[in-house]
């Protein structure tokens, strides 16, 4: 059985109706990387895998470990392995990233029954992924994104994932807004907590991402649905041609 | 007569039994201020000060002067913290407790009853000299019962070194009681003092403190104030501080108000040539609480800076007000204010009140205002439950971020500590 998967999956926002049947199966160990244009949905389904509320899902069902995920609070989704990282990382002023961290990964340990950390254990835990990740130690005591430049809060991000060492990632638009320097050490800590055990779903707009987190698989998202999959070489395909060809393919398929 | 001055009667009644303190002057103004109160009563909600609350349940209740009560320092202990060398003035129903307090050398401090005794002349100076009975029927009540109080004098150029603690505790007895603490603070020029004053109380029958503090400080002095409100949730608390400030002095003031069922704090001060002057504060009430923030800050003369930083946190069908006034006087050139006044509401059945009342007759200043009332974050609570933190614990988090940073303000560590302690008690009960 794969780690998550998706059956005919709908969702909406308020009347308007995101995804429209979407069938995705990810397993351990694997890297799958989700392109479409604007409004394709992509923004959508990692929303509804980390469990915002914003969404409602109609009809379908998401296994994650055999279990029900669409069931689970977001609090229950992170403990039990899944990782979202956020295109908007969210500021926190007030609540430092060393006492949210900690907290988190306590949330997480106790959950998995291991022993709890303290601020000591906590540090000697991140130091080495904070290197990872080109992180000064000065910002754990600095709040939760507060005053981060957007480069800043997308590297927060990952190296929060490889705090967590989550099951499954969802990197929702990690790309966009970075330079290529952020965007090689973010791909750097992604392609560091690459495992096994562990699967990752990459969305994002662009290709240029993938040139550094290279996916085993790629599909293609459009109006709700997945039109197309394929391997690495189905993003190289799209830079050249552009989502337009697709759509149009899409739509005169159905007619 | 009005419904409420008749309710003056219990306390017109029992002005008269109330012994002479042995000199004219201070059995005179007790007297004129009584006149003030029996005239005027307590405030209605017509007048405008007092629009959004509503004082009638205290003055409903008949309130005896409280009673003498003793307090064992283990039971008194378990309402305070850890005051390492500090002075501390412990007073139990309105009465100095010796035994309970304690002076560190050199620091002139100590009962105000005990003051008028050895040194009438210097309290007669700044006793009632700040604080009006003519704008506030509550200092009108508590000047007609002065009995005793703190007097803390820091003489020119000295600095204290560590905090003056003043705690007033009320120990509910059979009866609704009152207290009126009375505090007076002499800050000479180029001194410097950090001083709290704590309100805590025990037992359960209802009790009504009616506070007024008068603080005076000279020329450059450096006062470093904190008012913390720990009162029982059944009890009335209506306080008064007014500042009266010399030409470049720094005040600040740290006012926390957690407890009270109903709570009325009036902060004032009048600033000088070159003053610098912070008014900050933070309430949180549930329940059925109300808390009623009054500041004022006149600007009387050019060249000062007043900061104002207030926040609030609602919950249950809890209420508050915040009134910030700033006075900026024709002769008050250059003057830079600031007000800010932010509230968080958890419940749908709390209420805010807030309203900045700017008056200004200079022409070249600098003044600000701003206030907020709003929700915890959606976005934020959604992104720490993501990172597996349960949705209580997340809303406790950001309710106690939201008051961290007017904590994270205050000087005095083990004052700040306790309070850390306090406010994550407290908002980790809001949340269940």
């Amino acid at each position: 059985m794969a780690l998550l998967e998706i059956r005919n999956l709908h969702a909406k926002i308020g009347d308007r109706e995101i995804l429209r049947g979407i069938d995705l199966s990810v397993n351990a160990g694997e890297v799958h990387a989700i392109m479409g244009p604007n409004g394709s949905g992509k923004s959508t389904l990692a929303q509804v895998l980390s469990g915002r509320d914003l969404y409602q899902v109609t009809e379908g069902e998401v296994l994650y470990d055999g279990k029900n995920l669409l069931e689970l609070s977001p609090e229950d989704r992170a403990r039990e392995g899944i990782f979202m990282a956020f295109q908007y990382p969210v500021e926190i002023p007030g609540v430092s990233n060393l006492y949210f961290l900690k907290a988190s990964l306590n949330a997480i340990r106790k959950h998995r029954e291991l022993p709890e950390l303290d601020a000591m254990d906590f540090i000697s835990f991140v130091e080495d992924r904070m290197k990872l990740m080109d992180m000064d130690e000065s910002l754990l005591n600095r709040a939760v994104n507060a005053g981060f430049s957007g480069g800043e809060k997308k590297r927060n991000e990952i190296f929060q994932m490889a705090v967590l060492e989550p099951k499954l990632a969802v990197l929702d638009e990690t790309d966009s807004g970075l330079d290529i320097d952020a965007l090689k050490t973010v791909a750097n800590g992604v392609n560091a907590l690459r495992g096994p055990e562990r699967a990752m779903i990459v969305v994002t707009h662009y290709q240029r991402l993938l040139n550094y987190i290279v996916p085993d698989f790629v599909h293609v998202l459009a109006e709700g649905r997945i039109i197309k999959s394929g391997d690495k070489s189905l993003a190289l395909e799209l830079e050249e041609s552009g989502y337009i060809g697709l759509e149009e393919t899409e739509a005169l398929d159905r007619v | 007569m009005t419904a409420v001055t008749e309710h003056a009667g219990p306390y017109v009644e029992a002005f008269p039994k109330l012994a002479s303190t042995g000199h004219d002057w201070l059995d005179a103004l007790r007297e004129s201020a009584m006149r003030e109160f029996s005239a005027r009563g307590f405030p209605t909600t017509r007048e405008e000060e007092w629009r959004f609350t509503n004082v009638a349940p205290i003055a409903r209740v008949p309130f005896e002067r409280a009673h003498a009560a003793d307090l064992t320092p283990e039971s008194l202990e378990t309402l305070l913290f850890s005051m390492p060398g500090a002075t501390r003035l412990v007073f139990v129903n309105g009465r100095f407790a010796p035994r309970l307090s304690s002076v560190a050398e050199g620091v002139k401090a100590g009962s105000l009853a005990e003051a008028l005794r050895t040194d009438p002349d210097a309290v007669r100076t700044h006793l009632a000299q700040h604080a009006s009975v003519a704008a506030n029927a509550f200092v009108a009540l508590n000047t007609a019962f002065i009995e005793d109080g703190a007097w803390v004098r820091v003489t020119r150029g000295t600095v204290v070194e560590q905090p003056v603690y003043l705690v007033y505790v009320s120990v509910a007895g059979a009866a609704p009681a009152v207290t009126h603490p009375r505090t007076l603070v002499t800050v000479g020029p180029n001194a410097q003092l950090s001083l709290a004053e704590v309100y805590v109380g025990l037992g359960e029958q209802v009790y009504f403190t009616n506070a007024v503090t008068e603080i005076a400080a000279g020329e450059s002095a450096v006062v470093d104030h904190y008012k913390l409100q720990l009162e029982r949730t059944s009890a009335f608390h209506v306080a008064t501080m007014q500042v009266k400030l010399g030409r470049s002095a720094n005040f600040s003031s740290h006012s926390i108000s957690l407890g009270g069922a109903l709570v009325r704090n009036d902060a004032n001060a009048v600033l000088d040539e070159g003053c610098e002057a912070t008014l900050n504060g933070l309430y949180l009430v549930n329940g059925t609480q109300h808390v009623d923030n009054h500041t004022a800050i006149d600007h009387a003369q050019p060249h000062a800076a007043s900061h104002e930083l207030y926040k609030g946190i609602l919950d249950g069908h809890s209420s508050a007000v915040f009134n910030g006034k700033i006075y900026v006087r024709k002769d008050a050139q250059k003057t830079d204010a600031k007000q800010t006044n932010k509230n968080l509401v958890l419940s749908e059945d709390a209420v805010i009140n807030t309203k900045p009342e700017l008056q200004i007759w200079a022409d070249d200043v600098r003044c600000t205002h701003g206030a907020t009332i709003g929700q915890l974050d959606a976005e934020a609570v959604f992104y720490l439950q993501s990172r597996g933190i349960g949705r209580e614990e997340a809303r406790d988090l950001l309710t106690h971020a939201f008051a961290r940073d007017v904590i994270d303000r205050i000087k005095v560590e083990p004052l700040r500590d306790r309070l850390e302690r306090v406010l994550f008690e407290r908002l980790h009960e809001y949340g269940h």
